[in-house]
């Protein structure tokens, strides 16, 4: 690099890198770049944060507890874990139009299917429609692995096993009529979930695949009888069964039920009275755990969220208050004696 | 005729054997029989058979044992051992948290990753075994009758092997025969210790006297010798011959494996010991493995998480245990039975999920760390090595660091502790000036020729012209004498001196020789002396002549001749010629005496040794174990002792005076005497040795063959003279002197001419008997020639005193006797030989005492100096005597001319403990007034520009209260070793420590090398500080081995002080830039990665631990399994590692121009324990960032469990990355990429990950996760927010910080930033006016601006074994201390802080906890004033009393503390000094006299 004399035997190569002189941007954190910077990303996180402020103040969304624990619900009848095949019926009204697309979900609350022991619970090779796991399920599956009789249940495993089973029908009421909100089940699911990860065994009937085998002990009917109406949407790639499978982050959570997309209400709901009708199920008192049912529209950023927005907001403000400190703290203690 | 001899051998070993019962002693020995002996016989009777062979095998594994042995050993480590124990608990179904096959990964990644290494590394060693195992040697076969070649392996114990000139020895050897007419062979050693000389080895005395080639099939004798020891300096035993007879075998009949054969056209000898039981293989153990301060502390905090680790995990099972008791007997739909389909207690869930956890939260114990430390500390090595500062050209050497893990303790030194010689100095020996029978020759021609080689040497470091043609000549034609100066023409440039490339050639040329520059070689003689030595020649000429005797000579110019006789000989120097440079003259020349009788004549030409057998008898008494039958073999004919004593006896008979000439050897060298004398070159063993043959060469008095019985001087007029050499008694560190006896060919009486340090020479010196005139003038001679000593010392020159002694044939024999005697012995023959040699020096004749000057090394007192600044303390320890040293140390600026210097020198244990007791005393009573001032001043003062030390302030304000700081007051300790042995004794050692580390710069003068490791130890443990023991030779390596670093010079002694160290130097001057910048950027690079680990993997783990809570503590990790495991050993791992090898935290220039800097890690600055806390709470507070945000921010959605992790396990990658980034302070292009690389690989490997397989990676089962998240807006604002909030306050600290109130690095860094032009400015402006308000920055916080009232308080000085005074003890005793001085004392602070502005900062800038001596404060009390009136007193009396003064010439002040020599007294007293120095040209500084004034006014005060 500087001078090439002759080379001696053991002498060290003079490169920058061996020499340890490569270029290098040192950054400096002094006053005259943090502060500008500070101000700067301030600026620009207000900015951010109040478009997601606004974005999220534009989304409407409607919860309507029935887990039926209070005597007012009407669902309290139903909560008795005895009463069996229960059916209760919520009224709401919706003031102005709720924007469509809407989506349907149901909420849970105080239910961990986080539960390591309940994730683990289930056997990926069974529910990608491989038969030899029919008759011989994964230990992962235990207990939910064979029934009392020793027949392996298919879909094994507690997370298949504590399948949701509540079903909603939406009626607006129209001059005193019930008129159905049509759902549409089609598409909750992951696109990879329904045509990737889960295939039911290549068997026609699909009941057939099932000879041998018993239905999760918690389910009223076997899983090629999830959906009758579409036989398309039975066994393993249920719609219902995947958004089920797909495990909730946190102990209180939604899941997509359906989304109101078709006819009268492709627009949204219109302002009214509306009636929910409710088959209950799910007992959800043993660990003190809320149903729910929410509407929501969605913007491109999700559903109604405004703790971003407002996380930006106040970080930015943060940032210029920050700048503001620091510049006073700087003018009283560095700029008399830079002078 | 074998067989015949084997049954006698036969009969001998078993007699040998029943002897070996007897004394169980001799089990320690190993006997070796011929193996040719054994030829026919089977194996097991061979009696070499248990002893190892010559195959090598250095490599650790065996293919099939490989597996085994190297998890072994892999597991030794605990961290492997508790990773493995993780990994292995995932297989257990209850607790198993992971896959298991996914949890091994790490640990068999690490392992395999060690394994495929240590693979290497086996291997490459099994490549040189096989290498060195089929090399070739010359083995004789019995059945073949000549010598046949065979591997080295298949040498074994008793082969008899023939080496050839050149040939590398292939086992340890005993040497039988050599082709030299001398019986020697010469080694060349410099594989084992690095020595260039030649070493001779001579044959064992029973083979000496072969005519004929060596015949192995008469060998017949059986050797019995020590095992196999690595002691390469000690070979013991003897041979058993036939006839009974024994002889005893010296290391001088050894040579060792590794060494290769010189100038000896071929040796035999048989083999001693092989392979691995050679000294060289036993001597050889791999690389030293220390423990670095560094990770001392790291380890700790391993410990702590730990225990982290472990609260968590317990936090959590408590939390489950919880959480599954309130369901009760409810049990909710997702609960999950035990596979046996009970439901589990609370209680044994939580038992198991604590395992679970243990499992999950394993990154918390990094177990990277150790790879990753691992790998960078090889990188630094890499880059240390690769230096281009730290490589000398004249040697073509550099830096070499041996222990690969400690380069960060490089940055923490606090104190260094130096040897003088060859450290310091070049150990390049220069005569400069003598003095002979009393008369002093200054030789200043010579001191004005090395004054030009000094000049040359500044000049042409910065001219690059080629310096060859530099005024070198002019010096020549100074000189007077047209042809004294022998100039070698190979090198017509000198090492040192001459330019880069010039000194580059020479040191080619002259590789071959040490100690031969031409500096050293070219003496210019004194022309005064030139002519006496001239005429004392003539005058002996003439006396020769006409047969008179030589006694008439006038003693002054007997003396002369004398003094260069003992110069020439008096020594192990070899001759050999340049042009060939391994080639050793041999030849005996014939004298240009006339032969007087034709008696001596003939005797004299016939073998002494031939006809010893005749005249044996009158000496036969003398030794017991003589052989009675040398007439039936020769082969066994008379040792050498024997021939001693026929000489001895031929003596006895009457001879002529002149009849000094030696037989003409058989072998006469046909090559002939054509060489000039200029072109000889002697190796020397020692620098000094060759320094003073040079010298006498100069007076053509020169050495120009040594032979072991014979050494042939050249002296004007006289010719060529032959001593016959009957004894020599080589140097050793106890006598400290050598001598050799000699028949003088002249006088023909038998004379000793010893050499030493002037120390025991002195004492040694026949007391003359003042009666005569004579003895009077021995007695000026002695005097002056004492004067002339201590004006050496004071000169820093290595003096030596050389005398002689001349014997009487009746003294010489019954001296003789005892010495054969001791000679012989078998056991303790050292202590006899010790002892016989003592009886003969004694009773000298003093001749004179030269004066030899060891230059300093280039650059050593700049490197001090800025060792110093960079607050590390400098002691130096030497063997050389106290004057030499002191004269050096101030040569080099480790002590000051403006310092006083305390000197301790006692006689007695009670001396010393007063004198310790008295320096104390006087140090509180000297600098308790002033301390606080110089304390004050050095905050202000020492970089006032940059506040280098204001921020440093409030951390001697926090430790105020916990400890007295420890101030370094303006004084220097020099010890001699006789005190030192006294205060290193247990009841003194505190105090010599209190004394010693108040002293800026402590100076141990003559200690040994034990000594030097004690004071070392001392230090080290009683301080607790880190110490580096710095030096060159074979006695500072227990000091190297001691101390924390060892560093070792590789210089002219050899290399086993490099072989102890764990860094080689070509310098010492390099020591600067290892040390301050390397071991800076070490330590910064390394303690910054270590606090990053732990943070990396506390901030990664916290985020599960938050989701604990969201999941009923069930273990459950919202992170994909392979992210959480992959995370710590791909994703974040690389850009870790560039910034801990790459990073530079302030430029190297900067480093070196700011050595305050380095207190950086001294004060472990960069990792302190709080730190690691620390950052524990910022990762926890970043990973409550990571985990919140995306938690409000998904909160009430239908995120699953994945899809709403990834984001977590970006965020935390993303922060991670970040704050790796606000800790790095110079990004190469290197930092990018490897960010860079990071963030895509993370990226890749989850697409990738997350489309592989849509079944597989149960639970988590990702598929497509990855995908879908990219295309979600919301990630990608999670991304931008979280990483920002988590460091903003990392980040707006650091800024304030940068900004407000930098650290010295932050200054040093801000330094580098300026433009180059600029930088240098402030730089200069600020070492020539330190101090000077050239900064526009005063500190910059008010608080931390020093007051002195808050200085007072704080600048609390312990004094360890007396109390331990706290902040009210030491402010009473300075006001009753002041309120007597009044004014003077304000006045002498006021001129302090003015005149005296520090160019060196005296108070440490860190504080270090006083060992803990006593116990707590002590309240105010009359107490502290009694004392203080006390050492006043003390201080008193001293005035009063008289002392002696070592004439320490430039210092002009100096304190004495010394007893009256009968030590018993308890008058100890100590005075102030101040006199000029014989050479009295030093100004004395203003502000010392001030000072001195104020002193003084103390005492009278008083």
């Amino acid at each position: 690099m500087v001078k090439q004399e002759q080379e001696i035997a053991s002498r060290p190569d003079n490169t920058a890198f061996t020499q340890q002189r490569l270029p290098a941007w040192q950054p400096m954190l002094s006053a005259g770049i943090v502060i500008p910077g500070f101000v700067l990303i301030g600026l620009a996180f207000i900015g951010i944060g109040v478009a997601l402020f606004v974005t999220s103040q534009s989304i409407t969304v409607m919860e309507l507890d029935y887990t039926g624990v209070e005597r007012t619900s009407p669902c309290f009848r139903c909560s008795d874990p005895n009463v069996k095949n229960c059916v209760c019926q919520l009224d709401f009204s919706i003031a102005s139009l709720f924007k469509g697309p809407v989506f349907f979900y149901y909420g849970l609350t105080n239910y961990f299917q986080n539960y390591r022991r309940y994730g683990v619970s289930k056997d990926d090779d069974q529910l990608s429609g491989d038969l030899d796991s029919f008759t011989s399920p994964s230990d992962t599956c235990s207990p939910y692995e064979y029934d009392s009789n020793n027949k392996p249940i298919v879909p094994c495993g507690s997370v298949a096993n504590s399948m949701f089973n509540d079903t909603f029908k939406l009626y607006q009421i129209v001059n005193g009529t019930k008129k159905q909100v049509p759902f549409d089940g089609k598409g909750i699911a992951w696109w990879t979930d329904y045509n990737v990860k889960y295939r039911n065994p290549s068997v026609t009937p699909l009941r057939d695949a099932f000879n041998g085998t018993v239905k999760p002990l918690f389910w009223p009917r076997p899983a090629y009888e999830l959906d009758p109406s579409d036989p398309a949407n039975n066994g393993f790639i249920n719609q219902d069964f995947l958004v089920w499978m797909r495990r909730a982050a946190l102990p209180d959570f939604r899941k997509l039920y359906r989304r109101i997309t078709e006819g009268d209400y492709a627009q949204g709901l219109p302002a009214g009275n509306y009636s929910l009708e409710i088959a209950y199920n799910y007992p959800v008192l043993s660990f003190d755990g809320r149903k729910k049912v929410v509407l929501s529209n969605v913007s491109w950023m999700g559903g109604k969220n405004e703790f971003l927005g407002i996380a930006y907001l106040v970080i930015g403000s943060l940032c210029i208050v920050m700048s503001i400190i620091m510049l006073i703290v700087y003018a009283k203690f560095k700029f008399p004696e830079e002078e | 005729m074998a067989r015949e001899s084997e049954d006698p051998a036969m009969t001998k070993a078993s007699k040998v054997k029943r002897q070996r019962k007897k004394k169980p002693k001799e089990n320690k020995t190993r006997t070796v029989h011929a193996n040719i002996l054994y030829d026919n016989a089977k194996g097991e009777e061979n009696p070499n058979r248990h002893y190892a062979n010559n195959e090598i095998k250095t490599t650790k594994y065996t293919l099939l044992s490989f597996l085994p042995k190297n998890l072994f050993e892999q597991f030794h480590r605990f961290a492997n051992v508790y990773f493995v124990f993780i990994a292995l608990l995932n297989f257990v179904p209850v607790v198993n948290a992971f896959q298991p096959e996914l949890a091994l990964a790490p640990v068999v990644f690490i392992l395999s990753v060690t394994a495929i290494k240590d693979l290497w590394e086996d291997y490459r060693r099994h490549r040189s075994d096989q290498e060195i195992n089929h090399m070739d040697c010359l083995v004789y076969s019995r059945a073949e009758r000549r010598y046949v070649e065979k591997y080295w392996k298949e040498l074994r114990v008793g082969d008899f092997i023939r080496l050839r000139c050149n040939e590398i020895l292939p086992a340890d050897v005993l040497l039988l025969s050599s082709s030299d007419p001398d019986r020697l062979c010469h080694i060349e050693t410099a594989t084992l210790d690095g020595e260039t000389n030649l070493k001779q080895r001579q044959v064992v005395r029973s083979f000496y006297d072969l005519d004929c080639d060596f015949n192995p099939l008469k060998y017949n004798s059986i050797i019995e010798c020590e095992k196999p020891n690595n002691d390469l300096n000690r070979f013991r035993g003897y041979i058993i011959h036939r006839s009974g007879r024994r002889d005893a075998l010296y290391k001088e009949n050894l040579l060792l494996r590794g060494c290769t054969i010189r100038n000896t056209e071929e040796a035999v000898g048989i083999v001693i010991y092989a392979g691995h039981e050679t000294k060289a293989m036993l001597n050889n153990n791999g690389p030293r493995y220390k423990r670095s301060k560094l990770e001392r502390q790291m380890n700790v905090d391993v410990f702590w998480c730990v225990i982290i680790l472990l609260v968590m995990c317990l936090f959590a099972a408590v939390g489950h245990g919880l959480w599954m008791f309130q369901y009760g007997d409810k049990r909710p739909v997702f609960d999950v039975l035990s596979p046996e389909g009970t439901d589990l207690s609370p209680i044994m869930s939580a038992i198991y999920l604590f395992l679970t956890m243990i499992i999950v939260f394993q990154v918390l114990i990094p177990i990277s760390l150790f790879v990753s430390i691992e790998i960078v500390k090889i990188c630094q090595v890499y880059f240390i090595h690769q230096d281009m500062e730290l490589y000398d050209e004249e040697t073509d050497s550099h830096l070499q660091c041996r222990a690969l893990n400690i380069t960060e303790d490089l940055g923490q030194m606090q104190y260094i502790f130096s040897d003088k010689t060859g450290t310091l100095t070049e150990n390049k020996m220069v005569f400069r000036r003598c003095t002979v029978a009393g008369v002093e020759y200054s030789h200043d021609a010579n001191a004005r020729r090395l004054a030009m080689y000094q000049e040359m040497d500044s000049e042409e470091e910065e001219c690059t012209s080629h310096g060859g043609t530099l005024p070198r000549r002019d010096s020549v034609t100074s000189h007077q004498s047209a042809r004294v100066v022998l100039r070698s023409q190979s090198t017509k440039s000198h090492r040192r001196t001459g330019s880069r490339a010039e000194a580059k050639r020479a040191s080619i040329l002259s590789k071959h020789t040490a100690f031969s520059s031409p500096m050293e070689k070219d003496i210019t003689p004194d022309p005064q002396l030139l002519d006496k030595v001239n005429d004392c020649s003539s005058q002996m000429d003439f006396m020769r002549f006409h047969s008179q005797p030589t006694s008439q000579l006038p003693s002054d110019l007997a003396d002369i001749i004398d003094f260069f006789i003992a110069l020439t000989i008096c020594n192990t120097v070899v001759v050999s010629s340049p042009n060939q440079p391994r080639q050793k003259v041999r030849m005996r020349f014939e004298m240009k005496s006339p032969v007087k009788t034709i008696e001596t004549f003939i005797r004299r030409f016939t073998p002494s040794r031939l006809t010893s057998g005749s005249n044996n008898s009158s000496s036969s008494s003398l030794i017991t174990n003589r052989s009675s039958n040398k007439g039936c073999s020769s082969l066994l004919s008379s040792p050498s002792a024997e021939s001693t004593l026929t000489k001895l006896d031929e003596e006895q008979t009457p001879r002529g005076l002149e009849h000094a000439f030696s037989p003409v050897p058989p072998c006469y060298d046909g090559k002939g005497w054509n060489l000039e004398e200029g072109e000889l070159r002697y190796e020397a063993e020692s620098p000094d040795e060759a320094a003073l043959v040079y010298a006498a060469r100069a007076y053509k008095c020169s050495l120009v063959g040594r032979l072991p019985d014979q050494v042939t001087v050249e002296l004007p007029h006289l010719g060529k003279l032959s001593f016959e050499l009957l004894h020599t008694l080589g140097f050793d560190s106890t006598r400290k002197r050598m001598s050799v006896v000699v028949r003088h060919p002249l006088t023909d009486q038998i004379t000793v001419y010893t050499k030493g340090a002037d120390s025991v020479i002195m004492d040694l010196i026949r007391p003359p008997d003042t009666g005569s005139s004579k003895g009077k003038r021995q007695k000026k001679i002695v005097n002056r020639t004492q004067n002339y000593l201590n004006l050496y010392a004071a000169d820093g020159l290595r003096t030596l005193c050389i005398a002689k002694k001349i014997l009487s044939k009746e003294q010489y024999a019954c001296w003789l006797q005892r010495h054969l005697e001791a000679e012989t012995a078998i056991q303790g023959r050292e202590e006899l030989l010790f002892e016989s040699a003592l009886r003969l020096e004694t009773n000298l004749h003093l001749l004179g005492a030269t004066g030899i000057e060891d230059r300093l090394q280039d650059g050593v007192p700049e490197t001090i100096a800025s060792l110093r600044k960079a607050g590390l303390q400098i002691w130096v320890l030497t063997g050389d005597k106290q004057e030499t040293a002191v004269n050096i140390a101030y040569a080099c600026k480790l002590l000051d001319p403006e310092e006083e210097i305390l000197t301790l020198n006692a006689d007695s244990q009670e001396a010393c403990a007063l004198l310790l007791e008295e320096s104390l005393h006087y140090i509180q009573a000297k600098f308790l007034c002033s301390s606080t001032e110089q304390a004050t001043k050095s905050f202000h003062g020492s970089f006032a520009p940059f506040e280098i030390y204001s921020s440093s302030s409030p951390s001697s304000h926090s430790s105020s209260h916990t400890a007295a700081p420890f101030t370094v007051h303006r004084l220097g300790l020099v010890i001699d070793g006789r005190t030192l042995a006294y205060a290193l004794d247990k009841s003194l050692e505190d105090k010599f420590l209190a004394v010693a580390r108040s002293c800026r710069s402590v100076l141990c003068c003559r200690s040994t090398p034990l000594q030097k490791s004690m004071v070392v130890k001392l230090v080290r443990n009683k301080l607790k500080v880190m110490t580096l023991a710095i030096g060159d030779g074979a006695n500072d390596v227990s000091m190297i081995q001691v101390a924390d670093v060892g560093v070792g010079i590789s210089g002219q002694e050899g290399m086993q002080a490099v072989m102890a160290s764990d860094f080689a130097l070509p310098r010492f001057r390099y020591l600067q830039k290892l040390l301050l910048v390397h071991g800076h950027w070490c330590y910064s690079r390394l303690a910054n990665m270590i606090l990053y680990f732990f943070y990396k993997n506390a901030m990664f783990v916290a985020l599960i631990f938050w989701y604990q809570f969201y999941c009923g503590f069930s273990g459950s990790a919202m992170i994909d399994q392979w992210y959480l495991i992959f995370f710590n050993l791909m994703f974040s791992a690389f850009p870790q590692l560039i910034t801990g090898t790459l990073d530079k935290d302030v430029s190297a220039e900067t480093l070196q121009q700011l050595p305050q800097l380095y207190v950086n890690g001294q004060n472990s600055e960069e990792y302190k324990p709080y730190m690691f806390w620390m950052n524990m709470i910022d990762a926890f507070y970043q990973s409550l960032v990571c985990f919140f945000i995306p938690y409000f921010a998904y909160a009430d959605s239908d995120v699953d469990l994945f899809t709403w992790g990834t984001p977590i396990t970006t965020l935390a990658l993303f922060t991670i990355l970040v704050h790796l980034g606000i800790e790095t302070k110079t990004w190469t292009w290197m930092n990018w990429l490897s960010i860079a690389f990071s963030i895509a690989l993370f990226f890749t490997v989850a697409l990738c990950y997350n489309a592989s397989c849509p079944t597989c990676y149960t639970p988590s089962n990702p598929y497509w996760t990855m995908q879908r998240l990219l295309q979600d807006p919301l990630f990608y604002l999670l991304c931008v927010i979280t990483p920002l909030v988590a460091l903003l306050p990392r980040y707006f600290y650091r800024a304030c910080q940068g900004t407000l109130f930098p650290s010295p690095v932050q200054v040093g860094r801000q330094l580098d930033k300026l433009p180059a032009e600029t930088r240098r400015n402030i730089l200069s402006l600020s070492r020539v006016k330190v101090g000077s308000p050239l900064s526009p920055k005063p500190p910059f916080l008010s608080l931390t601006k020093p007051s002195p009232e808050v200085c007072n308080k704080k600048d609390q000085r312990s004094f360890p074994g007396s109390k331990t005074s706290q902040g009210p003890v030491l402010q009473t005793v300075q006001q009753s201390g002041r309120s007597p001085l009044g004014p003077t004392d304000t006045e002498r602070g006021l001129s302090d802080l003015y005149t005296l502005l520090p160019t060196e900062i005296d108070t440490l800038p860190y504080t270090k906890d006083a060992p803990p001596l006593s116990g707590g404060p002590h309240p105010p009390s009359s107490q502290d004033s009694e004392c203080l009136d006390k050492t006043l007193e003390a201080a008193d009396l001293s005035l009063s009393s008289w002392i002696t003064s070592t004439p320490l010439l430039t210092q002009t002040d100096s304190v004495q503390l010394k007893l009256p020599p009968d030590g018993d007294s308890q008058c100890v007293t100590y005075t102030r000094s101040s006199e000029e120095g014989l050479k009295s040209d030093h100004s004395v500084h203003p502000a010392q006299r001030t000072e001195q004034a104020a002193d003084q006014s103390l005492h009278t005060i008083l």
